[in-house]
């Protein structure tokens, strides 16, 4: 199972859980099963086009560009972080 | 310089050859967008609100369309609505109808500056005298400035559809507070409560412009078959064209965007300002209709980067580990919500590690500029007050500012505050690299002298990137890429496909294609074009090569199998024959060669930088020398060394600059008083010393040639590094950029040292 | 429409005439009515440099300098530098020493550096550094743009020296590349 970290501000959600180990082979899949566990979270991950604007997802430390398809294995990390952008 | 690829183990990498751009641009020949000029071009001005904050009643443009030599007025009328569509642009989301009333007001004029109005006339003085004839009325509102001030109850609200986004959940009502970050890990109020020494300040930077030579630019020409093309200067021309095509609400099929050379960016020509009203005002008049901003026009109109107010906490036990850290950053974002917050909450602990840590980040709407990202956008801001404050504990602790850096740094296995655990990086190198130094172990004399350290971090992005190249008869190849050159990549990139090739970098022609002339690539940032683009052209050389060896296969009759590649040469069965034979010989083997790649890297980097400065402070006037410099960075593989000592040099010049002197004033109605290169005062030749680099190679896994992104990280450790040094040479720690004259007397003085 | 003035001068050694209004700056001249745009505008009010030319020898802001000014002069500009598709020591030395990143500023700087160094081929560090504060760079941080000035003047000294010896020795030719050869 994907070990998944929650942000702090979304522990509202989560009773203050910090992070979950997580059936899921995407990250569509993730939140499905963060939302699932913690109803409400899906809300705050994606919007109608995807990840939410505003929203990058790290699976073992590299950002995906791949969004909701993005592959998660069995003993990955996933992170919700702010997006970042360059100079 | 310490090591480099210099001499080892490839044949074009780390060597430095004359970029193959270079001659055009001693010459005067290189055509940077203001150069061009088209058959029957005409000129365009901009009207720009004289208020910070002001509703726009109406517009009467009638008696600027009645001046002869006048073509064409533009106003909001003529951009389509686009209520709050949020559009991916590769690298962060944009609000289209917050980025659309930037390039045109649309109800209120957001700061003074913004652009309300343009011309196009047959030239600029006729358009300028048009752009006196638009009377708009305005009903002035109160402005906010300040971004505390910005961010209590009941300051004027800039926007009423703003609401505060905490990761998803927005606030319900309208604030000033665009983003709300927070970060925890760990139990950080029990750390504090066990740690031996406690240090908590708080800091302020001035907003500081990116401060590029050249103005923005753009020509449009809205041709009669109803194709737009832009001539701009732009980090991104995929970019540009998706921008300009979503703001007009046109096909991207229908929008070309010609990249010309660029005269500098840093981040700030990312985003479109001048792109889709040249083209509104080609579509209203025909011809081709040219652009080009006044210096005091991007200075009030583009940029800057944040100005911030933030605090931190750091707490560490007597035997000098850190235990605990606490970050409150605010960044002012301009008038419209920014992006540099999320990466100053990302950055500010990233080079230590730190069990436990709080990080609260606050993106906040003034009436000023838009804000953009500027080399490293939200990093720098965040290190001076982070470095200035592990400085101080370092101090505190009786230990040396390397040592104790050194036993806190961020390594391969830390998990950092915002989550994820690092790979293999470099800080401690850059570490051990500053200890090694000359300039560290040469003992600084002399009265009103300090030396002062800080450390820096940057992500590397990733991101997409196109190449292709036709192999030529002479064993030369022409590369098409898409990333537009602004310091030299275009060699930087050849490099790699020759070094693939085993062909030398003089014997690739690299090229930067228009829209319509390569597959997409994302913009000029985020330090990924060597990255990115490298690696494009490295699949590129891959794809050549296996081709090559196809038609060496079948010029001796043989199987593809049984050839083998040493550097240029192609061998099989006691066969022989170069790459520019073969290269010859294509017409008789199957015809053209051309490689092509197309890459979307998802593993990018992370760059570490260590700077070193000694300062000698006037005690009489507070002025600022810096006696030495040095910096110091990881930067994976140096690809064309004297290209990447450039970018630390010129990253670490601007942070000086940001440090001692750049700042925007404004007075108490909101109008900058400083909008000119006289008076926002950038370093010149006669305010540095000759700068110092050493280049630390921990090679990225994550590219074939371990390249790391270097050109953000530089600007980070400067601000910190030199007020650090300002404490050794004076006594006073500062705690506010710029650290001018002024402002460090007011603090040497109020401390009596 | 302005009330335009005719101006004769030399432009590049070659005698130029042009139309210009009185509101015109020469920069524009150079860049709007001649098509010489390798002079740059990064500010208009002599600030950056970026527009350096030579006005009968000394290096002048263009911006600065109006059209109908320029009667009779004898100017310099970027595209004047190279000569017979030969780069000038300066040119090449800013290519060698990688003293250009974005390279909008370059031609300013070149024009300057070449007012200095026509004038002394061994300029200190200290004076380089002087001479060039009226000419920003935003990209290099200098540094590298103070080399190439060093590099140059050491060739251009090497030439001069070159040639009053070719001089003494009565018609020996001293050719650019034996001056670079002798300068490293």
């Amino acid at each position: 199972m994907a070990r998944v970290f929650i942000p702090a501000q979304w522990r509202d959600l989560s009773g203050g859980t910090a992070d979950v180990q997580l059936e899921g082979a995407t990250v569509a899949q993730i939140i499905d099963a963060l939302d699932a566990r913690f109803p409400g979270m899906a809300a705050r991950a994606r919007d109608e086009d995807g990840i939410a604007a505003g929203l990058a997802v790290s699976i073992d430390d590299v950002i995906t560009s791949r969004g909701l398809r993005a592959k998660v294995a069995a003993d990955s990390e996933v992170h919700f972080l702010p997006a970042i952008g360059g100079g | 310089m310490s090591s480099t690829t210099e001499g080892t183990k490839y044949k074009v990498i780390g060597t430095r050859p004359v970029r193959h751009d270079g001659a055009d641009k001693v010459t005067g020949r290189a055509v940077y967008g203001a150069d061009l000029r088209l058959s029957g071009m005409v000129r365009g001005r901009i009207l720009r609100s004289p208020h910070a904050h002001a509703r726009i009643k109406s517009i009467d443009t009638s008696a600027a369309e009645q001046l002869p030599g006048v073509l064409a007025v533009a106003t909001r009328n003529d951009l389509p609505n686009l209520k709050d569509k949020i559009a991916n642009l590769g690298e962060g989301a944009v609000n289209l109808a917050h980025l659309s009333a930037n390039v045109l007001a649309h109800d209120k004029a957001l700061y003074k500056g913004h652009a309300v109005a343009a011309v196009a006339a047959i030239n600029n003085h006729v358009a300028e005298e048009a752009l006196a004839l638009i009377k708009v009325d305005y009903e002035p509102l109160p402005a906010v400035m300040d971004l505390t001030e910005a961010m209590r109850d009941g300051a004027p609200l800039l926007h009423d559809d703003v609401h505060t986004n905490s990761m998803g959940k927005k606030s319900e009502k309208p604030s000033n507070i665009s983003t709300h970050i927070h970060f925890e890990t760990g139990d950080v109020d029990d750390a504090f409560a066990k740690a031996d020494v406690i240090v908590e300040r708080e800091f302020r930077t001035a907003s500081v412009h990116q401060g590029y030579i050249e103005p923005h630019v753009a020509t449009a020409l809205w041709n009669a078959d109803g194709h737009l093309t832009v001539w701009c200067a732009t980090q991104g021309s995929f970019t540009a064209r998706q921008q300009t095509s979503e703001l007009l609400q046109i096909p991207v099929s229908r929008v070309t965007v010609v990249p010309c050379e660029i005269g500098g960016g840093f981040g700030g020509k990312i985003a479109v300002y001048l792109e889709p009203v040249a083209a509104i005002l080609s579509r209203k008049c025909g011809r081709p209709v040219q652009l080009v901003m006044n210096r005091d026009e991007v200075f009030e109109g583009t940029g800057p980067t944040p100005g911030s107010a933030t605090r931190v906490k750091l707490g560490a036990t007597n035997d000098g580990k850190l235990v605990a850290g606490e970050a409150w950053l605010a960044y002012d974002a301009g008038a419209f919500p920014g992006g540099m917050i999320g990466p100053g909450c990302m950055c500010v602990f990233s080079c230590y590690e730190f069990p436990n840590a709080r990080v609260d980040g606050y993106d906040v709407l003034v009436n000023k500029p838009k804000t953009q990202a500027y080399r490293a956008p939200g990093a720098t801001q965040a290190a001076f007050a982070c470095e200035t404050v592990i400085d101080e504990l370092a101090e505190r602790l009786g230990v040396d500012p390397i040592e104790f850096r050194l036993n806190n740094a961020a390594k391969e296995g830390t998990r950092r505050v915002d989550g994820p655990v690092y790979p293999r990086v470099g800080l401690v190198e850059t570490l051990e690299a500053a200890r090694n130094s000359e300039h560290w172990k040469t003992p600084l004399e002399g009265p009103h002298r300090g030396r002062g350290i800080a450390s820096g971090y940057w992500f590397n992005i990733g991101l997409k990137s196109s190449a292709a190249a036709n192999v030529n008869p002479d064993g030369t190849v022409s590369l098409i890429e898409g990333s537009t050159d602004i310091g030299g990549t275009r060699a930087s990139i050849a490099m790699q496909l020759a070094e693939t090739l085993g062909i030398r970098a003089e014997d690739v022609k690299p090229r930067v294609a228009d829209t319509d002339g390569v597959g997409y690539t994302d913009v000029t940032g985020g330090s990924r074009v060597t990255f990115a683009t490298g690696m494009a052209a490295h699949e590129v050389g891959l794809d050549i090569q296996r081709q090559m060896t196809e038609r060496a296969a079948a010029l001796w009759e043989c199987d593809v199998e049984s050839v083998e590649v040493e550097g240029n040469t192609y061998k099989a069965n006691g066969n022989s024959i170069t790459f520019a034979e073969l290269a010859g010989k294509l017409g008789q083997t199957g015809g053209p060669v051309v490689g092509r790649a197309a890459v979307d890297p998802q593993g990018s980097s992370h760059g570490f930088g260590t700077h070193l400065v000694d300062v000698e402070v006037d005690p009489d006037t507070a002025k600022v020398t810096i006696l030495r410099y040095t910096a110091i960075q990881d930067v994976g593989t140096a690809i064309h060394p004297a290209y990447v000592e450039g970018q630390m040099q010129g990253g670490a010049v601007q942070g000086i600059g940001w440090a001692l002197n750049e700042e925007y004033f404004f007075d108490d109605q909101g109008h900058m008083q400083n909008a000119s290169y006289l008076d926002y005062r950038m370093p010149t030749s006669l305010d540095v010393p000759m700068i110092d680099t050493i280049i630390v190679e921990v090679p990225n896994p994550a590219h074939p040639f371990g390249v790391r992104g270097v050109g953000e990280t530089p600007i980070i450790a400067p601000p910190a590094a030199i007020a650090n040094a300002i404490h050794g040479a004076t006594g006073v720690r500062m705690h506010e950029l710029p650290m001018s004259p002024p402002r460090l007397w007011a603090q040497m003085n109020k401390n009596g040292s | 429409m302005a009330k335009k003035t005719h101006v004769t001068t030399t432009i590049n050694g070659q005698q130029v005439e042009f139309l210009c209004e009185a509101r015109q700056s020469l920069l524009e001249v150079l860049r709007d009515v001649l098509h010489l745009t390798g002079s740059k505008e990064g500010c208009n009010n002599g600030n950056c440099g970026a527009c350096t030319v030579l006005l009968d020898g000394l290096p002048v802001d263009s911006c600065l300098v109006l059209g109908v000014e320029v009667e009779a002069a004898e100017i310099t500009t970027i595209e004047g530098v190279a000569q017979d598709s030969c780069l000038h020591p300066i040119q090449q030395c800013f290519l060698e020493d990688a003293a250009l990143q974005c390279g909008v500023c370059t031609p300013g700087f070149i024009m300057t550096a070449k007012a200095l160094l026509d004038r002394d081929p061994n300029p200190s560090e200290e004076e380089i550094r002087f001479q060039l504060a009226g000419n920003l760079c935003r990209c290099t941080g200098y540094d590298k743009i103070v080399r190439a000035v060093q590099d140059a003047g050491q060739i251009m000294g090497n030439q001069r020296g070159a040639t009053s010896a070719a001089a003494q020795a009565n018609g020996s030719r001293a050719s650019k590349a034996k001056a670079r050869a002798g300068s490293k």
